[in-house]
């Protein structure tokens, strides 16, 4: 796919295709040089150690951070900014949530694309809105204050945002951090029902334990591309502790790998 | 009446159209914890139209604004550089360049005597609301009259424009406003472009500065851009109204900030009249006062379970 020329079938299909992505801060790379091609219709988890570069590759790839090099294609398009192909969750301690807005303005802010300056946020809008913040369950909170919310709560707001855009690609920073165990579930569910619509799913995850049950594919990533692939090949004991740089003991390594194989169950 | 119309209107007028459009900008300075930019524009007014005057001699209103425009963007560089190179926050960074630049515009000033032109250091502070002396306003009729209504002071006219274009500003880029203020990253995965519109939001300060530095002076500025603002957030929990309340405060903080500057002396017996501009400010800061002791939302809640 260099000086896209041509493309290769797989970059066209891909809703997120990075090529040779670099990033980097005074001269440090915190991304060096990744190619991820995301398979269309996926659940593909981003893992890696604190610093690894795993937000910073999704913000590079999104134009939030300036990238050094890289070629980004969404659908085999060079991605502008302006694709409704994507929408992006962000972290949730990212935004001030002591901001004077209720939860259904924040859920409504996912439909900035749709309305021109002139157009007034009318009743269909909101209706949308609403249809969303159902979807995660919150529809009992659309007029709270955000800064009441709990953080499994205000996880939730910024998922229901992000389906109002009705993107093919959802990308998801630590959508599970600091929040309940009943939250990550409602957000799990609401994942796979993206993915059995046939969207495809992009996330930056934490808890190694819960890859093989909530993924089906997998980028490994320190600052390099470490391995990437199906869960089942590339979830394996001596990609993780490349990707660990070996800090990963053995007990947790078995914990993590030993149990029968649980992926796609739940799908 | 006509002593109303002759002294009062004009300085009111303009006192009210100032105060509303920095109270308005300030919202969402506040918001974006860059309420230092407004006071760091307004300080570095001064340096530029020193400078503005010594490199081309005159007084004249064109050159003095494009001076101190000039000079407010050289600070935003400035600060954004300082920022970056020195690895400070954004607010030290402001203090840092603006106080310099300032005292750079003081020791200008006294090093080429400017200071016996009509451009002191006091003027550039409190403004001269008082001298926007209509002289033809003699009557209601004066109103309709085109040959009175085009000796109007000319800052009336320019701080018009500049209430007008802020207003615009504001309306056209609400949601982009909104957004790059709550969650720039999402804002711009959403092709809301947040630092464009956060550059447009400090330029959008520095024309309102300037047009209102003019006429009223610094301190004014200074304070409608936080006060009014500031207050209005302890006021309410949703945007739309913490506007509403922050123009209704910055009107009663012109209103009253003038008659009691004017007549309020007098009432006590002192044959006197105090800087209306001290008085709008200092009374914005009463206003932010109330707030901060009865505001509703004074204290954020705990979140629920």
């Amino acid at each position: 796919m260099n000086g896209a020329l041509h493309l290769s079938d797989e970059v066209v299909a891909s809703p997120l295709a990075i090529h040779g992505l670099t990033v980097s801060y005074d001269h440090r790379p915190v991304v060096h040089s990744v190619d991820f091609i995301t398979p269309p219709g996926s659940m593909t988890a981003i893992v890696g150690p604190n610093g690894a570069g795993k937000s910073t590759l999704l913000k590079a790839a999104l134009g939030i951070t300036r990238r050094l090099t890289g070629d980004i294609r969404v659908f085999g398009k060079p991605y502008d900014g302006r694709s409704r192909r994507v929408a992006y969750v962000p972290q949730r301690s990212s935004v001030d949530w002591d901001f004077p807005a209720t939860v259904i303005d924040v859920v409504t802010m996912g439909l900035f694309r749709d309305l021109r300056w002139w157009q007034l946020t009318r009743r269909h809008h909101r209706d949308k809105a609403m249809e969303s913040l159902g979807r995660v369950g919150m529809e009992a909170f659309a007029r709270r204050q955000i800064g009441e919310l709990s953080g499994g709560q205000q996880q939730r707001v910024f998922l229901a945002r992000a389906l109002t855009q009705e993107a093919d690609l959802t990308i998801l920073d630590e959508p599970f951090a600091g929040v309940d165990a009943a939250t990550e579930k409602a957000i799990v569910e609401v994942l796979k029902t993206l993915r059995r619509q046939g969207r495809t799913l992009l996330c930056v995850h934490h808890d190694l334990a819960t890859v093989r049950d909530y993924f089906d594919h997998l980028l490994l990533l320190n600052v390099h591309r470490i391995a990437a692939g199906p869960v089942a090949t590339t979830f394996t004991a001596q990609n993780l502790q490349e990707t660990y740089g070996g800090r990963l003991g053995d007990v947790q390594l078995l914990r993590l790998l030993d149990e029968a194989p649980r992926e796609s169950r739940e799908c | 009446m006509s002593d109303f119309l002759m002294f009062s209107l004009v300085p009111l007028t303009v006192a009210i159209i100032i105060c509303m459009s920095c109270a308005l900008l300030g919202n969402f300075l506040v918001l974006r914890r860059q309420s230092l930019i407004g006071d760091a524009i307004s300080h570095v007014a001064l340096p530029g139209i020193v400078a503005s005057f010594l490199l081309t001699g005159t007084l004249a209103s064109s050159a003095m604004m494009l001076g101190a425009g000039v000079s407010a963007l050289f600070t935003v560089a400035m600060i954004e550089l300082i920022r970056r190179l020195g690895r400070v926050e954004n607010s030290a960074a402001m203090g840092v360049v603006f106080t310099s630049l300032f005292a750079l515009g003081v020791l200008m000033l006294e090093w080429n005597e400017v200071g016996t032109v009509h451009l002191d250091v006091e003027h550039a502070l409190y403004g001269n609301l008082e001298s926007l002396i209509w002289f033809e306003g003699t009557s209601v009729a004066s109103l309709f009259d085109t040959q009175a209504l085009s000796d109007l002071p000319p800052q009336l006219g320019r701080v018009a424009w500049m209430g007008a274009l802020v207003a615009a500003f504001v309306v056209v880029f609400r949601r982009g406003l909104v957004l790059a203020s709550f969650d720039a990253d999402f804002a711009a995965s959403v092709g809301a472009r947040p630092t464009l519109v956060g550059l447009l939001l400090v330029l959008m300060v520095a024309v309102a500065a300037i047009a209102a530095f003019e006429a009223v002076g610094a301190i004014i500025v200074i304070a409608m851009f936080i006060c009014p603002a500031a207050a209005a957030r302890l006021m309410t929990n949703h945007l739309a109204s913490q506007i509403a309340f922050s123009q209704l405060i910055a009107v009663v903080s012109a209103v009253l900030g003038y008659v009691l500057a004017g007549y309020g002396p007098g009432w006590l017996g002192f044959s006197v009249s105090l800087s209306a501009a001290g008085m709008i400010a200092t009374l914005s800061g009463g206003l932010l006062l109330l707030a901060c002791l009865f505001g509703p939302y004074r204290h954020r809640r705990e979140p629920l379970g």
